[in-house]
């Protein structure tokens, strides 16, 4: 990425802070630019401040031009994911004062092609996510006149409990390294919402997709660097799912 | 083949070559190692028949986890239809000819041909 650099401080009043940061925003439009460049930003910032809230300072008061994605600011939509100095996280989800440095440095979500600045195209997780068929697969219906609902047990609920958990933010994806080489890789978010589906015992489609992750660059392409689960700001585990599929593939489990 | 077979396969023949090189090591243990790799000895291996069977196993084994093992790396590292068929392919042409040539020298050796 070039060093090259932009700096930009607020001409106008701002709100009293004994503290400010710079920010560091990668600016890349792939229409019209080579390469990034960072353009950095004196940001106030008080205690709570999270990185969303400084960009959209930025954009409120230095540069609009700043393209970011975000909406529930609560980490519920996965819209913000990016890289907060160089670690795949959630922009509305990351104080300020945890990163304990003056130059917060932002940038976009590896492993996914950029729209603009910190935008990036999610088409390709989300067609994955569409091909693991995250729905319950069964004859019946529980909405059907005669039928009643499908009753779970708490035991049966915690098996697939905390994958259900997932946001679809992409930070798993972006983190893993076999999405950097393979990009027709499944991805953790994938498949972790497929092992969801596939340990619900509500749900018959448990062949149909063991037989979608199991291709060459489906469930055996991951390594196990367990960096998806480690960057999940909701606290799912696709590498456990992933291996937990395995068993079932490899016939451990049934 | 489904993938699922093909690490299966891939997961056995490292177990097994791990217990046969295991053996292999053992036996090389008997004696001193600049010992083991004088000439003589080393055909002496070839010689003993339940030796030579191990040693062709052990071939088999390292050719289908080795180069099923690059096979994955490759296709990691690139995609597209064409290349992935050449890859799959041509790991399967490159393991064959290894063995075929490998089971040669075992062959060869065994007979007492140089």
């Amino acid at each position: 990425m070039a060093v090259e650099t932009i700096s930009k401080t607020p001409e106008v009043s701002l709100p009293i802070s004994s503290d400010s940061i710079t920010l560091r925003i990668s600016r890349f439009n792939p229409k019209n630019d080579l390469s990034p460049i960072f353009a950095e930003f004196k940001v106030p910032i008080q205690k709570w401040t999270t990185v969303l809230e400084a960009i959209l300072f930025v954009k409120q008061n230095l540069d609009h031009s700043v393209a970011v994605r975000y909406s529930c600011r609560q980490a519920s939509c996965g819209s913000c994911g990016m890289r907060i100095n160089g670690k795949p996280a959630l922009a509305c989800y990351t104080k300020i004062s945890e990163l304990n440095s003056n130059i917060v440095t932002v940038e976009p979500m590896h492993n996914f092609p950029i729209i603009r600045d910190l935008a990036v195209d999610f088409k390709q997780m989300f067609a994955n996510h569409k091909k693991m068929k995250p729905y319950i697969i069964r004859e019946d219906s529980e909405i059907a006149s005669d039928t009643k609902e499908f009753l779970q047990t708490p035991e049966e609920v915690e098996k697939y409990l905390q994958f259900s958990y997932c946001i679809k933010c992409g930070l798993c994806n972006s983190a893993c390294p076999t999405m950097a080489t393979d990009e027709s890789f499944i991805g953790p978010q994938g498949l972790a919402q497929a092992y969801r589906y596939v340990a619900d015992n509500r749900d018959d489609g448990k062949k149909e997709r063991l037989k979608i992750i199991d291709q060459s660059h489906g469930i055996w392409r991951c390594h196990f660097a367990g960096s998806c689960s480690h960057v999940c700001p909701k606290g799912v585990d696709p590498a456990m799912a992933i291996q937990l599929l395995r068993g079932y593939l490899l016939g451990f489990r049934k | 083949m489904r993938e699922s077979i093909i690490m299966k396969i891939h997961y056995g023949t490292a177990l097994g070559a791990v217990a046969l090189v295991t053996i292999h090591i053992l036996f090389r243990m008997t004696q001193n190692f600049s010992e083991s790799l004088q000439y003589q000895n080393v055909i002496a291996n070839y010689h003993l028949l339940p030796y030579a069977l191990m040693l062709e196993v052990v071939l088999i084994l390292l050719s289908v986890h080795g180069f099923n093992g690059l096979r994955v790396i490759l296709l990691e590292l690139k995609q597209g239809i064409v290349y992935e068929k050449l890859i799959n392919y041509g790991s399967i042409g490159a393991m064959a000819a290894l063995i075929a040539y490998g089971s040669r020298t075992i062959l060869m050796a065994g007979m007492g041909m140089s």
